[in-house]
């Protein structure tokens, strides 16, 4: 049995992490959160015209009628963008691709063209940016080529090290749609390079769809909402709900491990440092007991998650996905206690790891949907 | 990252499957839980057998990966629980081997692979339970004997063991992990008394030793005088590599078995119940994984479990008394009788939290030595 990172495994995973740590360290997060937290609405020109040309070969004229839609729930100034950029490809060739996926349902490709030209009008007031550079260094790094084949440029590597390249991005709360656009990588052009920004309808919700080129599913009639998580700005979408990827389930539970095992680390180093009553509080077995409970939820969903990523099975990963969602969202409440007061404050960044790991939990049809999923499986075995 | 075997391995587990097939049907019977002297036959009948077929030492000679599949298999397979050789196979006997004197491990170890001998653990006090070291059984060296008075509590299989490892106090004026030996104590010699202690769950699995004016050979003590706290560190690592891979299979099958049982009575239909169960065979599947984790770290530092083990323990145990819980949301009012099945096992999954280190001991293991917080109290 060697259930145990190769030295390979582990030097791609390091090098993502100092990567991170060199281009998107705590100062660059904090000023991400600044940025998205002070600016107020009136941010969403400028750099939106970045379009991926979508869906302009059969558009038609719905990309006003997306723009409309989501205009009117932006507020102050959100409006202002256009439907125009939706021909300036940026990349170019991409509008048939992109076209055919978000034309779902025979309907004009109104979410398409909306997307394309939408990085403007969909923004929400005082919603973050995208920070385009570090896209596009995650693309020169390989991460959303990564399962490519080589012989299409890609990197030519598997699930395994997918997640232990999600759970890097996870633990540094890099912001965007890592996800969505990781599966696109080969399906959308641009997207591997990190040139494309792609965005994902899902269930009822679409997260980065203003700072998106290329949506997949069908963002029609998205309407934004104030996100309780300041660096993930998220639509809400009447469209029903599609049969959840279940590499996008195991992506979400490796970004969930990240988190739990960021907050472990945080809690432990508060409970060092931090002394009352004359000692570090770690000392004191309540706040030690809380800091152990984080790292068993941690590494128990470490095994689930990089066992499901080698098998890829269905039920690994549903089963990986509830074990990681428990322990990132756990483990940050539980983190936030360690920090006492100071965890309820807005420069604390442990608020960012709950919110964060919150925003996760909604995908894919949450927790509820693997439970079931497991549950008559485990009946279907038995009987 | 790689969940498969060595072809070996596959062999190995192979030809550990046909065996069993053959093995398991020609079986006696299981004796009753309180038929004692029964119980340390069969347990023994199967031991020999596992000799017999060379699969005696897997436990000690095994990778990690070998015990892991001879537990998997075994257990699956339903074959008898390792049982009254408990101790001698994974205490006592190991503790031996690695610390004993050629003449030792010649007296000792093959009648504990042979099925012929059975052994009994004298670590716990009533007043040292989690705190091991507090433990105040005291040994007086007398010419080649020590003199040993004290008692000793929660000792599996007393009543029908032929030793006992035992933990006494030789020098009451050290520091307290200092003054302690490790003995072989001859559970017929004058002065021994076993009493047996009823648990919650009615049955007496465990005994109360009372020790007076004992005396136990200086020949029979492992390591030296003074030194048994090191000599039984030993002994309890083994405990936490392999030890619960039997249990996480059996469990997983009492998860299917729960399935079966709740589409029978109708219960199934409570979407909050269903929740429940696929939520535990989501734990148990991450147990199982851990358990492979724990395994390959095993292999890969040749073989010594580390703080690991405390997280699995930990889980596993709160786990196993989760998964009784939602048995008896399963069974409903019938979860009071207790000749409805799963009733015992959820008294007796009570003392997993408790049993091989504390829930909170473990907390603050792994405080310590995982995350580097200081030593409390």
């Amino acid at each position: 049995m060697r259930f145990r990172l190769t030295d390979d495994q582990r030097a791609l995973r390091d090098g993502l992490r100092e990567a991170l740590a060199r281009r998107f360290d705590a100062a660059a997060l904090r000023a991400a959160v600044c940025a998205a937290g002070v600016e107020g609405g009136t941010e969403s020109e400028g750099t939106g015209r970045r379009g991926v040309g979508a869906g302009s070969s059969e558009s038609g004229g719905g990309g006003a009628g997306g723009d409309g839609t989501v205009g009117s729930g932006t507020g102050g100034g959100g409006a202002s963008g256009s439907a125009s950029a939706g021909e300036r490809a940026g990349v170019s060739g991409a509008g048939g691709e992109r076209s055919g996926r978000a034309g779902a349902g025979g309907r004009p490709v109104r979410g398409a063209e909306a997307d394309g030209g939408a990085a403007g009008t969909r923004r929400t007031a005082g919603s973050p940016r995208l920070d385009r550079a570090l896209w596009r260094a995650l693309g020169d790094l390989g991460f959303f080529a990564l399962r490519m084949p080589e012989a299409d440029g890609g990197v030519g590597l598997g699930l395994p090290e997918a997640v232990l390249l999600f759970e890097e991005t996870g633990r540094a709360l890099v912001p965007g749609p890592l996800v969505a656009t990781h599966l696109a990588a080969g399906a959308v052009p641009g997207a591997a390079t990190g040139a494309t920004v792609v965005a994902a309808v899902d269930g009822g919700l679409v997260e980065w769809l203003g700072e998106a080129d290329v949506v997949r599913g069908d963002p029609t009639g998205a309407v934004p909402l104030r996100s309780l998580d300041p660096l993930t700005p998220l639509h809400r979408v009447p469209a029903g709900r599609a049969a959840p990827d279940p590499v996008a389930v195991l992506l979400t539970a490796a970004e969930q491990l990240g988190t739990a095992g960021r907050v472990c680390e945080l809690a432990a180093q508060h409970a060092r440092a931090r002394e009352q009553f004359g000692r570090p509080v770690g000392a004191f077995q309540a706040v030690a007991h809380l800091c152990a409970g984080i790292l068993v939820r941690a590494e128990t969903a470490r095994a689930a998650v990089y066992a499901a990523a080698v098998t890829a099975d269905p039920a690994d990963i549903a089963a990986a996905r509830i074990l990681a969602d428990e322990a990132a969202v756990r483990g940050a409440r539980d983190c936030l206690q360690v920090h006492g007061g100071m965890g309820f404050t807005w420069e604390s960044e442990v608020h960012l790891h709950l919110k964060r790991a919150w925003v996760r939990t909604q995908r894919a049809g949450g927790v509820t949907e693997s439970e079931e999923a497991l549950a008559a499986a485990l009946s279907a075995d038995s009987a | 990252m790689d969940l498969s075997y060595t072809p070996e391995e596959e062999d190995f587990r192979a030809r550990l499957r046909d065996w069993l097939a053959r093995v398991l049907p020609a079986l006696p019977p299981k004796p009753s839980p309180d038929d004692w002297p029964g119980r340390r036959a069969y347990d023994l009948g199967w031991q020999r057998r596992l000799h017999d077929a060379g699969y005696a030492d897997v436990h000690w000679d095994g990778t990690p990966s070998v015990r892991l599949i001879f537990l998997e298999e075994t257990e699956r397979a339903g074959a008898p629980y390792v049982g009254a050789n408990f101790v001698g196979l994974l205490h006592a006997g190991p503790t031996i081997a690695a610390e004993g004197t050629a003449d030792q491990r010649a007296r000792w170890l093959p009648p504990i692979l042979r099925g012929e001998e059975v052994w009994c653990q004298g670590f716990s006090e009533p007043g040292a339970g989690s705190d091991l070291a507090a433990l105040r059984t005291r040994a007086r060296r007398d010419g080649d004997a020590y003199v040993v008075t004290g008692s000793k509590i929660w000792t599996s299989h007393a009543e029908v063991a032929d030793w006992c490892e035992l933990l006494v106090r030789t020098d009451p004026g050290a520091p307290k992990h200092r003054g302690i030996t490790w003995l072989a104590l001859p559970m017929d010699a004058p002065g021994v008394t076993v009493r047996p202690l009823r648990t919650l769950a009615g049955s007496a699995e465990f005994a109360e030793v009372f020790l007076d004016e004992v005396r136990v050979p200086v020949a029979n003590r492992v390591g030296d005088e003074n030194d048994g706290w090191r000599v039984t560190m030993v002994t309890l690592s083994f405990e936490r590599g392999t030890a619960f891979v039997g249990e996480v299979v059996a469990c997983r099958r009492v998860l299917g078995e729960l399935a079966v049982e709740a589409r029978k009575n109708g219960r199934w239909d409570d979407s909050a119940l269903r929740r429940r169960l696929g939520r535990l065979d989501a734990e148990f599947r991450a147990l199982w994984r851990l358990t492979q984790w724990n395994v390959s770290a095993a292999e890969a530092s040749g073989g010594v479990p580390g703080a690991g083990g405390s997280v699995f323990k930990l889980r596993y145990s709160h786990a196993r008394q989760e998964l009784y819980d939602a048995a008896a949301q399963v069974l409903g009012p019938d979860c009071l009788d207790l000749d409805r099945p799963w009733a015992l096992e959820r008294l007796s999954s009570l003392s997993y939290t408790i049993a091989a280190g504390t829930s909170q001991v473990q907390h603050s293991i792994i405080a310590e030595r995982i995350l580097g917080l200081p030593k409390g109290r």
